[in-house]
């Protein structure tokens, strides 16, 4: 039984492993598209450097999930509404950069606002020109709704499938709210049109280089904390609050505080994960609300498999990386693909990819012995 | 208990959804004084308790007296109310009426769960439920008595004593080198025993013991028979069981427990002398 501390979530052999590899990528993609000439065979172009800090995001966000399904059993189908709301939080400071170089040129009212016939900025909107305060927003506004949707779904008991109903019924809602012009979030066009991020041109080789850097290292420290975590009695007890929540109970545990609390933290990782993820797609619409999204994202870490955080990563890079080429290629079968993919995943591989990777070293290792199930 | 912690139960009374407005009917207001007094002669009191679903009488005006460092054997035919009575006491299920005392102060019909076992009573369930992903020390773990806050969760590393602590009942019940193990890749008798580690790590005074040797073999039941006699003393211990043989050489006191109340109590040979406990169980080799 080992209770890591910070620095051995740090420095251990998985860890390292991950990072190496997370950063290695990384940074050659960065070096490839910055110094390698464009008309050179290795250079990497913008769009890809993009693409890549896309799928880190999403990877981020499945490691949030994972936390949640994998270590403390809550399967929620509305996580996608704690990233958004972080991307919302990122698209208003950036709607707040634009300034007066939108199409109508207000320096008051971003285009949306003005083209509603609104004469003054809603009061939530303040603030938001400060890039402190909307990164505080970032992880406080799903961390706010996360904490208070689950203190009333966990302290009434509401788990299994009700629970998830009730994640996709906060997305669907969150997603029918933001359609609305009134609610002053642009409606269904969402905020777009992005300049500049503190003053650095979003268009800009050098900027996009630093978002999928800063994206590297927000899953990187996620992961690194979320490892931390889930190595000490906190984890250990998640996990047992997974297994069998009346038992914990029994041994007094306040449960409910455990998964409040697990809930909470990757709301948080969720919503950070949103607001590095807008600058680099450039728009964020009520269509990241949608229930579809929670849902793919629950494959992603059911491929990868849960309760690793690694698998989740893995997951949710190369299901993303598949639907790119499937959309490329055929974009009409590509629902029906992600569907084949779950039930395929669900029956055959019930640990997704890691645990079959896992399997299979195990049989070379010791191929008569008897199959022996060792804690994640 | 502290000030601010109070302030949160009763807040967390106010709201609790069983009882709608339960705070404002006169006798339901929490007990704050948490302190487990056990001056008194016996360490649990259940007076005229009564429990109906449905209005079946699962108990029915149930007195029983439990001592320190006793060990009682409750018996009775299916449906007698011996699980019932677990739950009451435990704070599973509420008593339409009655008293339910543990030590002098507190009064177990109005704490929950989490509060009673907390208090110390510790209850193993009758088929075992130990965390199968969790290796038999984790099991320790996280049974172990001490705050179970999340925060303390976190930061707290377990202690060298602590984990001499985990060592010692292991090795009470003879699981110490299977440490390591899943406590799923346990035997039958093993997580039976682990359970019985995992309800000693809470530190419980009043120990609730539920079919301890269902499905064990010959060898595990005699083991069972040594480790609770051991316990008897520095806890007090109530064991329910089915097996006449199993009882007979443990017992010092039974108590048979029919339709929901106390048929007979007594040394084993008083009891089984009982015509009326006879009646009950006519057909079984007393």
């Amino acid at each position: 039984m080992r209770h890591s501390d910070f620095k051995t979530a740090l420095t251990d052999h998985a860890a390292k492993l991950f990072l190496g590899v997370l950063f290695g990528a990384v940074i050659i993609v960065a070096l490839l598209n910055l110094l390698v000439p464009a008309d050179s065979a290795l250079h990497v172009s913008s769009y890809t450097v993009t693409l890549l800090g896309k799928y880190l995001c999403y990877a981020l966000l499945a490691l949030a999930l994972d936390l949640v399904w994998g270590y403390c059993g809550i399967l929620s189908l509305g996580h996608g509404a704690f990233f958004a709301l972080g991307g919302y939080a990122m698209g208003m400071y950036l709607m707040r950069q634009i300034g007066d170089r939108g199409v109508y040129g207000n320096p008051e009212l971003p285009d949306f606002m003005v083209f509603l016939n609104w004469d003054q900025l809603p009061w939530y909107w303040h603030g938001f020109d400060h890039f402190g305060f909307a990164l505080l927003m970032v992880g406080l506004v799903p961390g706010v709704l996360a904490f208070v949707f689950g203190w009333l779904a966990f302290r009434s008991r509401v788990t299994g499938v009700y629970l998830s109903i009730i994640t996709q019924a906060l997305t669907y809602a969150l997603m029918l709210a933001f359609f609305r012009n009134e609610l002053g979030f642009g409606g269904n066009n969402g905020l777009t049109d992005f300049k500049d991020l503190l003053g650095f041109s979003l268009q800009a080789d050098g900027t996009r280089v630093a978002l999928l850097l800063a994206s590297a290292l927000a899953l990187g420290g996620a992961f690194v904390l979320c490892r931390w975590i889930t190595g000490t009695r906190l984890g250990r007890t998640v996990m047992a609050v997974r297994d069998a929540e009346s038992r914990a109970r029994f041994l007094g545990y306040r449960t409910e505080h455990y998964k409040l609390w697990v809930f909470t933290l990757s709301a948080v990782l969720a919503g950070i994960a949103g607001a590095l993820y807008v600058p680099q797609v450039g728009i964020i619409n009520p269509g990241e609300f949608s229930p579809l999204n929670s849902i793919e994202l629950v494959v992603w870490v059911a491929v990868g498999g849960r309760a690793t955080l690694y698998g989740a990563v893995i997951g949710a890079i190369l299901v993303n990386y598949a639907k790119t080429v499937f959309t490329g290629v055929m974009p009409e079968a590509w629902l029906f693909a992600l569907g084949g993919l779950f039930v395929a995943v669900t029956v055959f591989l019930p640990q997704g990819l890691v645990g079959l990777a896992r399997n299979l070293a195990r049989k070379k290792k010791q191929p008569d012995q008897e199959a022996h199930h060792e804690p994640a | 208990m502290s000030q601010p912690d109070s302030f949160a139960t009763s807040l967390r009374e106010t709201f609790r959804r069983d009882q709608v407005f339960g705070p404002l009917r006169p006798g339901t207001r929490p007990v704050s004084a948490g302190h487990l007094d056990t001056g008194g002669k016996h360490i649990l009191y259940m007076e005229d308790v009564t429990v109906s679903f449905d209005g079946f009488k699962a108990l029915n005006d149930l007195t029983l007296y439990i001592e320190p460092g006793e060990l009682r054997c409750i018996i009775g035919p299916n449906g007698a109310g011996k699980s019932t009575m677990m739950d009451v006491i435990t704070g599973k299920t509420r008593p339409d009426s009655g008293v339910c005392y543990f030590g002098q102060t507190l009064d177990l019909t109005r704490m929950s769960d989490t509060e009673i076992a907390t208090a110390g009573i510790g209850r193993k369930f009758q088929k075992p439920t130990v965390f199968p992903e969790h290796t038999a020390l984790e099991n320790l773990e996280l049974a172990m008595a001490g705050p179970k806050g999340t925060w303390h969760a976190l930061l707290k590393p377990v202690t060298g004593e602590q984990r001499d602590w985990m060592a010692s009942t292991l090795d009470t019940v003879g699981l110490l080198n299977d440490r390591d193990r899943p406590a799923g890749a346990l035997s039958h008798g093993q997580k039976q025993w682990l359970e019985i580690a995992m309800v000693l790590m809470q530190k419980p005074e009043l120990l609730l013991v539920d079919e301890p040797i269902a499905g064990m073999t010959r060898q595990e039941v005699e083991r069972t028979t040594e480790l609770l006699q051991g316990l008897a003393g520095g806890h007090s211990v109530m064991v329910v069981e089915h097996d006449m043989e199993f009882i007979r050489s443990i017992a010092n006191t039974v108590t048979v427990l029919h339709q929901g109340s106390v048929l007979a109590e007594g040394s084993m040979q008083q009891v089984q002398n009982d015509p009326r406990v006879i009646e009950v169980y006519l057909g079984e080799s007393m």
